[in-house]
């Protein structure tokens, strides 16, 4: 799960880890409030929307720049108006872009110099791994390609968790002394504190800034939350916001699908993950697009198959179906029932191609092929992705 | 022979009174497995019946495999106390601890992973369909079948099969025993991040095992561990090995259903995965349609002899 900045800000300061002071709007009333607790002065404008490349980024109505600096609180808050409600496309976005419902104003801090500085999972050694770079404000995939030498890496033994002797190493590469020194190892450990106790999965902070005072700040802030532990915070999940995650998620993840939207015709419906994926891979093969992921987990019930349709068809540019089920254990005949009903309760009109195998496939086939809808069927993935692609053409 | 379990293999279930561990329990025990205990904490001296087993529930771990001679146990403990139930197996000093048990957090498996270290308990998931030898019984019953693979669909041979993916498992083993290939044993290894078992552990126990001929290698998105594995065949194996990445379509940055399956940086996507495989000499599998093709071009190519 992602959170917007200014709720992981929210967040770092609660931990201990030094932000710019900053107050989030979503109404241009709001705005005045906002501003009023910020000191007079520079101040920058950022537009909160799930997805990076915000400053470079352009609104759909010609206005440039997702993330602001301005001279006076007066010019912010004609920025902010301009950005509120405004839909900005980054490279991040897609071509759609994402509606702009909250502004992020904060204090313009000044800057000394740029660091980077992240904490993610090390998957190569099961344990959390701190990235950190003099390099900052820029693309690490850039920096880790073209200057490895200035990407420092501190792997974390969970059973000891961050030692102090670890945080100084790694501020020395840094090559910050003094009271930076200090601040930042503080920010270091706050920062990792806050990664393991919530649960993060990924936190980067890029750019990290010292300042000609010698604070050391996070000035952005990128989180995201491993989904299996939410159960044990509820006060993260009070986070989500649902304006940034597509309807058809949203409402695949109440009937316990896992449906990811893509820009495909051909929509597939699966058991199993690793299944769903090469069903997208074997439509691309045989010259087709699929429209999205889908998988119905290992015991789908009429319903979820009911449900899965309805999704599948909530998206207009399906032209097709592909139902790809291997039923190891589930039951071939219960699935077939709900492809029958399916059908019929949606009035799907659109192609619909479906390859069962597994356990009682033959009650099953004879269900799908008794129901007097148009159901071809296909024998293996290949035969039915061939069929499919070809009835999408 | 076989890897990890054999028709001998006594088993408990770890969480068995649950409507998934139990479901999963009888048809393990249809199937001819050795379920020989139970445990569910606060439910000891029960039995859990099916036909005419008549299975012992322990409080712990320990009491059941001190009980039975329990080595290995399957794990469908609920994700909030899965990571508990796995420790409790290594302290009970098991052989073998398969978790299936799907949406661990990762936090969890990091620290799990660290206690198990230099301990000689094997840890296979979690998120995994298990682990199967089939039998030499009709449609292979009389195996060993710990998890919720369908054992029908095996056949008893010499291919070894390892995946991160349940179905995409299920996919190879129904092609190979259409074609009259059977199977040493196969291995899910489990779609979360920080697992167990590596796609390279199995690989190594299937070079060693004389009744593994060849190998089916089936990997998707996301780390590196299918390549750590491949440079390993490239180096050291010389039974033949089809590989498959699932995944080539899959968007970055997107988690594709399993929590493993998210491309990071330009290594750990499918077509960077394919080329080291072609690289190793892995006969990649152009479809998912082709694994069983795909091993059988590579056994011909070598001279080895499948079934």
């Amino acid at each position: 799960m992602n959170i917007h900045e200014y709720q992981a800000k929210a967040l770092f300061e609660k931990f201990g880890v030094p932000v710019p002071k900053g107050a989030p709007a979503t109404s241009t009333e709001e705005f005045i409030t906002a501003l009023s607790g910020l000191p007079d002065g520079p101040t920058m404008v950022k537009s909160q929307i799930h997805a990076g490349g915000r400053g470079k980024g352009t609104f759909t109505d010609g206005f440039k720049g997702g993330v602001k600096f301005c001279k006076t609180k007066g010019e912010a808050r004609e920025a902010a108006a301009r950005m509120l409600g405004n839909t900005l496309v980054t490279a991040q976005t897609g071509p759609a872009g994402r509606k702009v419902q909250t502004i992020y104003f904060t204090v313009a801090s000044d800057i000394k110099k740029e660091y980077y500085l992240a904490i993610l999972l090390d998957r190569v050694a099961s344990r959390p791994v701190i990235i950190a770079s003099t390099e900052g404000g820029v693309e690490i995939e850039k920096v880790a390609h073209d200057t490895p030498e200035k990407l420092f890496r501190v792997v974390i033994d969970p059973a000891y968790g961050l030692a102090d002797y670890q945080v100084r190493e790694l501020i020395a590469k840094l090559g910050l002394t003094g009271a930076e020194a200090k601040n930042a190892a503080r920010l270091v450990r706050a920062l990792f504190a806050f990664y393991w106790e919530t649960d993060a999965a990924m936190v980067e902070i890029n750019p990290l800034i010292t300042t000609p005072t010698g604070e050391v700040l996070a000035l952005d802030a990128k989180v995201s939350f491993d989904d299996n532990a939410l159960f044990r915070h509820p006060e993260i999940v009070a986070l989500r916001d649902f304006n940034e995650e597509d309807p058809k998620e949203i409402e695949a993840s109440r009937h316990a699908l896992s449906y990811i939207a893509l820009d495909g015709t051909i929509a597939c419906l699966v058991n199993g993950a690793g299944l769903a994926m090469s069903t997208m891979d074997i439509i691309k093969h045989f010259g087709g697009n699929p429209a999205n992921f889908l998988d119905v987990g290992g015991g789908a019930s009429k319903e979820q198959v009911i449900a899965a349709f309805k999704i599948i068809l909530g998206d207009p540019n399906v032209k097709g179906i592909f139902v790809n089920i291997f039923g190891g254990i589930m039951d071939c005949n219960v699935i077939a029932t709900g492809i029958v009903e399916a059908v019929k309760e949606v009035g799907l009109k659109l192609p619909l191609v479906v390859r069962l195998e597994g356990n009682n496939v033959a009650a099953g086939k004879r269900t799908l092929a008794s129901s007097g809808l148009t159901i071809v069927s296909g024998d293996t993935m290949a035969d039915a992705a061939q069929k499919i692609v070809k009835l999408v053409a | 022979m076989a890897i990890l379990v054999n028709a001998d293999t006594k088993i408990l279930v770890q969480g068995i009174t649950g409507d998934f561990g139990a479901r999963h329990a009888r048809l393990s025990l249809d199937y001819g497995t050795q379920v020989v205990a139970g445990v569910t904490p606060g439910k000891g001296g029960q039995f859990f019946e099916h036909g005419a087993h008549r299975v012992p529930i322990f409080n712990s771990v320990a009491d059941a495999a001190r009980a039975t001679g329990a080595t290995v146990s399957a794990i469908f403990v609920p994700p909030p106390f899965a990571a508990d139930a796995i420790l409790e197996c290594a302290d009970a000093g098991l052989d073998l601890a398969v978790a299936i048990t799907e949406g661990i957090p990762v936090k969890d498996m990091i620290r799990v992973k660290r206690a198990m270290q230099g301990r000689p308990t094997r840890l296979i998931g979690p998120n995994c369909p298990g682990v199967v030898t089939p039998g030499t019984g009709e449609k292979s019953f009389g195996g060993c079948r710990i998890g919720i693979a369908p054992g029908y669909i095996h056949q008893r041979g010499h291919v070894g099969v390892v995946s991160r993916s349940g179905t995409l498992t299920y996919e190879a083993v129904y092609q190979l025993t259409v074609k009259n290939i059977g199977q040493s044993t196969c291995v899910g290894i489990g779609g979360d991040p920080v697992n167990g078992t590596s796609h390279l552990d199995v690989v190594r126990m299937f070079n060693d095992d004389p009744d593994t001929h060849g190998i089916i290698l089936i990997g998707e998105i996301g780390g590196n561990a299918e390549v750590e594995a491949a440079r390993w065949i490239r180096a050291n194996v010389k039974k033949p090995v089809a590989g498959f990445i699932a995944g080539a379509t899959a968007p970055a940055g997107r988690r594709m259903g399993h929590a493993g399956a998210i491309v990071g940086g330009a290594e750990d996507t499918a077509a960077a995965k394919i080329a080291v495989f072609q690289e190793c000499g892995i006969e990649v599998a152009v479809t998912p349609s082709d694994m069983a093709d795909a091993l059988v071009r590579a056994a011909q190519a070598r001279g080895v002899k499948l079934s």
